[in-house]
């Protein structure tokens, strides 16, 4: 499993004494490695594998909607309800309905996207991008790392008490006011609460060793001009977490004396106002839409410029693309609450404002495009993955802009409609990105090859089923099919049923998709140091497969002739594998 | 890690301190969102918020002699756990701009305990709150009703001249006045 250490790295050149270590690959026990890590790469194995973990649990709760939705009438809500620790009546079966809605929401954002694009190819991929040894503060990601997974627990353990009407936190993952205050008594909300607390510390300390890490600890050469540009994409990524969710735990925080201490910061009784609530929640909100795709971006500009072999297209254009979605995506937060009772002016203000951040996102697909022309292209894997995302995030480009309109959303707020939207760029852009970025860097993580076949295999059926769930979710939310209820008239039957399908085949894919994780650890090739060939040129590729515990002890030097694509020693382009 | 550079220790410090005073800030800020929401929708009009007039205002937009009416519609609620029957005393009304009016509002305590309630109310269409000024109300203050008493509730009134001036407002015929009787509770903020 020990792999020497190659290209920069060269174990051998005498370091001073000082190093406690005196070997690349010197490795702790398996305790102290991975409960008391500090190592970015196994702190990063450690947060794709909870993300693994966190996905599958909030995948199986969407199963168990899609089977719910699969026809009209309260099926199995009610045998939830009961298996969960609550009665059999209806009213306790509906609210194991917002039991559910809340968890796959909070789930999926902040335990499995989160964790696995900035904690998980963050972690592993800034430092090894810009030859940095190491995180800046190794022993504070560890402590990101174990605040999401409590953060994760308090979530689970919500799931177990009572919160008003039946067990668990029944309040959508907005956790608005005044549902989740004087509508949920009980301590199930207080925990879920608290969930966002940890996870978001967690995340915020992460923040802040990516912008330490990032800003300081570039290898010599590495100019801002010169990062690869999955870099910037987490060091944007970095400036949205830091700034949005403090704003989330001061409004989650009121939330808490609200309930428990008899603050009235959102209750009009006492001079409060629950609308405020909203305003917090999606000041937070919408950056952290950005949040969960920003990295996404940077991973496809990679992984479309490793497989066409050319450099990305207009590389500043496309940093600075992201800059400007994560400065934007802070003023137009208001475009979820259209319904609130803005007036005209507002409305057009935020209408416009969302529209605007079209150009960069524009840009940024265009430039995709453009560098895949006149590429060699090659249908690896993760480049399957990347068009995939190209195409489906585009069409969740375009139902935000339908939705960005205020008029227009008085009719499909709150629909299937917005629904769809944003699993089309979230669960096909967040989700297609990050299986591109897994299949990419898996064979450097790991070091071993996945098959190629089952790779493509699960593309094409989790391409197939996502899009047989998602899009006739689309006519539905036209029709005036509402978000959050169980139930529904027999008009929108036969889409909910297709829906439903696409569930079966998108759940089949992800068995190929752990299939091939077997196949790959058991009888996968050796990964060489590049297996993607000429067309990779970011440090990582210089590194053995895996890289060494400690790499870049010798700091590797970007020079002059040296551009923001290619950073490999001229002298020793590693063999394609 | 330090070793090639001994001052990166300090300079990742200092870096890591900024961010985290950045974040820091944001959530003062967070907090600091509840009195700015508050002033600003009082001195903006932000949701249909309406002005508090002294007489003094009153009088000058009365001189203003405008000859042009406004319909006024009135609403009344209260909240769930709030046992009153609560009704307009008309159900809209002319008044003619700048001119201050008089609108009553009955209130009865329907329970068999005396209970203390606290009005929020607002204007529809939203913006039209800034030009809404109120000289005297039942909202201003908390109003304790003993079991089954009746009251009236005054609002004393008028809508600024400077509508007509408000391209925005020129196709607006009708402003409905709408209060939210909910129990009194001790208040954090200042008002509204």
């Amino acid at each position: 499993m020990a792999t020497t250490a190659e290209g920069f790295d060269a174990p051998t050149a005498g370091h001073g004494g000082d190093h406690s270590h005196d070997h690349a690959d010197h490795k702790p026990g398996f305790f102290a490695r991975w409960f008391m890590s500090t190592n970015h790469k196994d702190i990063g194995t450690l947060y794709l594998i909870f993300a693994i973990i966190a996905g599958i649990v909030g995948g199986a709760i969407s199963g168990i909607m899609r089977m719910e939705l699969a026809e009209p009438g309260i099926q199995y809500l009610q045998f939830w309800a009961q298996f969960m620790g609550g009665t059999s009546d209806i009213n306790t079966a509906l609210h194991m309905w917002n039991v559910f809605i809340t968890a796959h929401g909070l789930i999926m954002v902040f335990f499995m996207v989160m964790p696995a694009m900035i904690g998980g190819f963050g972690n592993w991929f800034v430092p090894l991008m810009i030859g940095a040894p190491d995180m800046a503060f190794p022993r504070m990601n560890n402590v990101s790392f174990w605040l999401t997974v409590a953060g994760f627990f308090s979530l689970l353990f919500s799931l177990f008490v009572p919160g008003g009407t039946g067990p668990g936190a029944g309040v959508g993952w907005t956790v608005y006011a005044p549902l989740s205050t004087t509508g949920s008594v009980g301590p199930a909300v207080d925990f879920a609460i608290f969930s966002l607390h940890l996870a978001g510390a967690g995340s915020i300390l992460g923040a802040t060793n990516f912008i330490t890490t990032i800003f300081n600890m570039r290898a010599p050469g590495m100019t801002l001009h010169k990062m690869p540009l999955f870099v910037w994409s987490v060091l944007v990524t970095a400036f949205l977490l830091l700034l949005a969710l403090p704003v989330l735990a001061a409004a989650i925080t009121m939330l808490l004396t609200d309930r428990n201490f008899g603050t009235t910061f959102f209750d009009p009784a006492g001079g409060g106002d629950p609308v405020l609530y909203q305003h917090l929640f999606w000041f937070f909100g919408h950056p952290e839409v950005y949040i969960m795709i920003l990295p996404g971006f940077g991973m496809i500009s990679q992984i479309v410029a490793t497989f066409s072999r050319k450099p990305v297209f207009g590389y500043l254009g496309m940093a600075y693309a992201m800059v400007a979605i994560g400065v934007v995506g802070f003023i137009v937060w208001a475009h979820h609450m259209y319904t609130v009772g803005l007036d005209v002016n507002t409305k057009m203000y935020f209408t416009a404002a969302t529209m605007v951040i079209a150009v960069p996102t524009g840009v940024k697909i265009f430039s995709w495009i453009a560098t895949m022309w006149g590429g060699s292209m090659e249908f690896k894997s993760p480049m399957v993955w990347a068009m995939g995302f190209i195409f489906l995030f585009t069409v969740g480009g375009v139902t935000g802009v339908v939705l960005a309109n205020g008029g227009i959303d008085d009719n499909l707020h709150d629909t299937y409609y917005v629904v769809a939207h944003f699993h089309y760029v979230l669960s096909m852009g967040a989700v297609f990105s990050l299986f591109a970025g897994f299949y990419y860097w898996f064979p450097k993580m790991s070091g071993k090859m996945h098959s190629e076949l089952l790779s493509h295999i699960h593309f094409w059926l989790f391409f197939v089923g996502v899009n047989v769930i998602f899009f006739p979710q689309h006519f539905l939310g036209m029709n005036g099919m509402p978000r959050r209820y169980p139930d529904y008239p027999e008009a929108f039957a036969f889409w909910n049923e297709i829906s439903t399908y696409g569930y079966l085949i998108m759940a089949g894919s992800m068995l190929i998709f752990f299939a091939n994780l077997a196949y790959a650890f058991t009888a996968g090739r050796k990964a060489g140091n590049n297996p993607w060939g000429e067309g990779a040129t970011t440090l990582e590729w210089t590194l053995s497969s895996p890289p060494p515990f400690h790499q870049f002890e010798t700091l590797p030097v970007i020079e002059d002739h040296h551009d923001y694509h290619d950073h490999m020693p001229r002298d020793e382009r590693p063999a394609t594998a | 890690m330090s070793a090639a550079n001994p001052s990166i220790d300090d300079k990742n410090l200092r870096t890591g301190g900024l961010a985290l005073l950045g974040a820091l800030a944001m959530l003062g800020l967070g907090y600091a969102a509840v009195p700015l929401y508050d002033l600003f929708c009082r001195v903006t009009g932000f949701g249909g918020t309406t002005q508090i007039a002294s007489e003094a205002d009153a009088n000058k937009a009365a001189q203003a002699g405008i000859n042009r009416e406004i319909s006024i519609r009135f609403d009344a609620s209260t909240a769930r756990d709030v046992p009153w029957s609560f009704r307009p005393a008309q159900a809209t009304d002319t008044v003619r701009i700048g001119q201050r009016d008089i609108a009553s509002y009955i209130a009865r305590n329907d329970d068999s305990v005396a209970i203390t309630g606290t009005a929020t109310f607002n204007v529809e269409p939203a913006q039209a709150g800034k030009y809404f000024h109120k000289i005297q109300c039942f909202c201003f203050t908390e109003q304790t009703l003993q079991p089954g008493q009746e009251v009236n509730m005054p609002v004393l009134y008028y809508v600024d001249p400077a509508i007509l001036e408000d391209e925005f407002m020129a196709d607006v015929e009708q402003i409905t006045l709408s209060y939210t009787f909910h129990r009194a509770k001790e208040a954090v903020s200042t008002d509204s």
